[in-house]
């Protein structure tokens, strides 16, 4: 119970320091208003496929997860905490601390990129299958956050950690970008929550595997 | 935890194949003090690390015993308290809150606010508890290391510079602790300064 108590914890800690310095939050918030203000004027009055549209969708999670995820480890390191956190919590406690967090912050993020997109798209981005929409949006987000994660942790030790974020990012997210842009796709055409049970379970086992990979991983990453 | 005996073994340090250290071995049991000396980067501060569980030396062996039974790393860090340079607190949080936030993340349930409150008070830095460390001057950040190295009542206590930033009335608190922390458990300091040397019962020059 312990090592719960200390993982939520390092979570309600991240939260009150993230809300009272707006690390990720204005970033985040910029990002997308950006983004979909961007998409806006390229498409004027063009109707968008499903496909391109879930494309466009993801993608506007994809760099905004980009320009705040990675900041969980890196404030950590830049403000000369990371010590003090190796003094008082466990590499297992740190990692599904941050974990929580980030998947928190993205569970937030795709939120907001769905209502924005529900307002500024409101003629062609009609959700038809909202179950799957939902299941995938929540897979989706635990799926970036569990591959963020490990990433931003390795990332933090880096001296470029602006650029090597994105870099590193990118072959390790492509499998999960293409399966919930696919199954964002069917819940826009209005397919049936069976058909996309495929998508899902490339996404459960996306995570597990990140999980527990990461989970392996993080105690050399972080005790460096 | 009381009754700790540590003992390294041989150790040494390397880092991009430049040898800080090597073949230290000593043993220092709860009662005792320890002043580390040695000039400028002899690798005072790593050892200080290594002995904390921060670091892993390149070779040789830190181990932690309770009444004669080995204690695990991670078992360890709780009877452990550090006041170092490298070490930092939150910014964005009071002097309190920092407190109760790294208690509870350590899964110090026994801690009260009451406890927290009386090291601040001890330290000097009651009036100040509720503001935001990013106001507080370095020796007011410096004593906050301090009560929260003391907030578990660690066995042992490490510190790096100990009166690094301190004034005068500062410096007087710290030896006090140095005392009473060289009679209930472990202090070990390292110093290039030879007042503070002095504070300890034995002296090891790191080389």
């Amino acid at each position: 119970m312990s090592a719960v108590s200390s993982t939520v914890a390092l979570f309600s800690k991240d939260v009150r320091s993230e809300l009272r310095t707006r690390y990720a939050l204005n970033a985040l918030l910029m990002f997308v208003v950006t983004a979909v203000a961007t998409i806006l004027f390229a498409l004027r009055a063009d109707q968008p496929s499903p496909t391109v549209l879930s494309g466009m969708y993801w993608v506007v999670v994809f760099f905004t997860a980009m320009s705040s995820l990675s900041r969980i480890f890196v404030s950590e390191e830049e403000r000369g905490t990371t010590l003090t956190l190796q003094l008082v919590a466990s590499p297992s406690t740190v990692y599904f601390g941050k974990l929580l967090f980030n998947t928190a912050l993205t569970v937030s993020l795709t939120l907001a990129v769905t209502v924005l997109y529900t307002l500024v798209f409101s003629e062609f981005f009609i959700i038809q299958t909202p179950s799957i929409f939902f299941v995938t949006v929540f897979l989706g987000s635990l799926g970036f956050a569990s591959a963020a994660t490990i990433i931003a942790a390795i990332v933090a030790k880096a001296n470029t950690r602006g650029t090597l974020y994105p870099v590193l990012s990118f072959p390790i997210l492509i499998v999960l970008l293409m399966t919930v842009m696919n199954a964002t796709a069917r819940a826009l055409e209005g397919e049936d929550f069976s058909e996309a049970m495929g998508d899902f379970q490339i996404l459960v086992g996306y995570i597990l595997v990140m999980t527990g990979g990461s989970f392996l991983l993080f105690d050399y990453v972080w005790k460096d | 935890m009381n009754d700790i005996t540590l003992t390294i073994n041989g150790i040494g340090q390397e880092f991009n194949r430049r040898t800080i250290f090597r073949d230290l071995t000593f043993t220092i049991s709860s009662g005792g003090s320890l002043a580390l000396t040695g000039k400028n980067g002899s690798g005072k501060s790593t050892l200080i690390k290594i002995l904390s569980g921060l670091l892993t030396p390149t070779k040789g062996t830190v181990a932690y015993t309770v009444k004669g039974t080995k204690v695990l790393p991670d078992d360890i860090k709780s009877a452990i308290g550090l006041v170092s340079p490298y070490l930092q607190l939150y910014d964005e949080f009071t002097g309190l809150e920092n407190l109760m936030i790294l208690s509870s993340i350590r899964s110090n349930g026994s801690l009260t606010t009451g406890r927290a409150e009386a090291l601040l008070d001890r330290f000097g830095l009651a009036a100040r508890r509720h503001d935001f460390v990013r106001g507080y001057s370095s020796g007011m950040k410096q004593r906050l290391k301090y009560a929260f190295a003391l907030l578990h009542a660690p066995g042992v206590l490490l510190l790096d510079e100990p009166t690094s930033n301190l004034d005068a009335e500062g410096i007087e608190i710290v030896q006090q602790v140095v005392v009473e922390q060289g009679k209930a458990g472990i202090l070990i300091l390292a110093t290039n300064d030879e007042g503070e040397a002095k504070w300890c019962s034995r002296r090891f020059q790191v080389a």
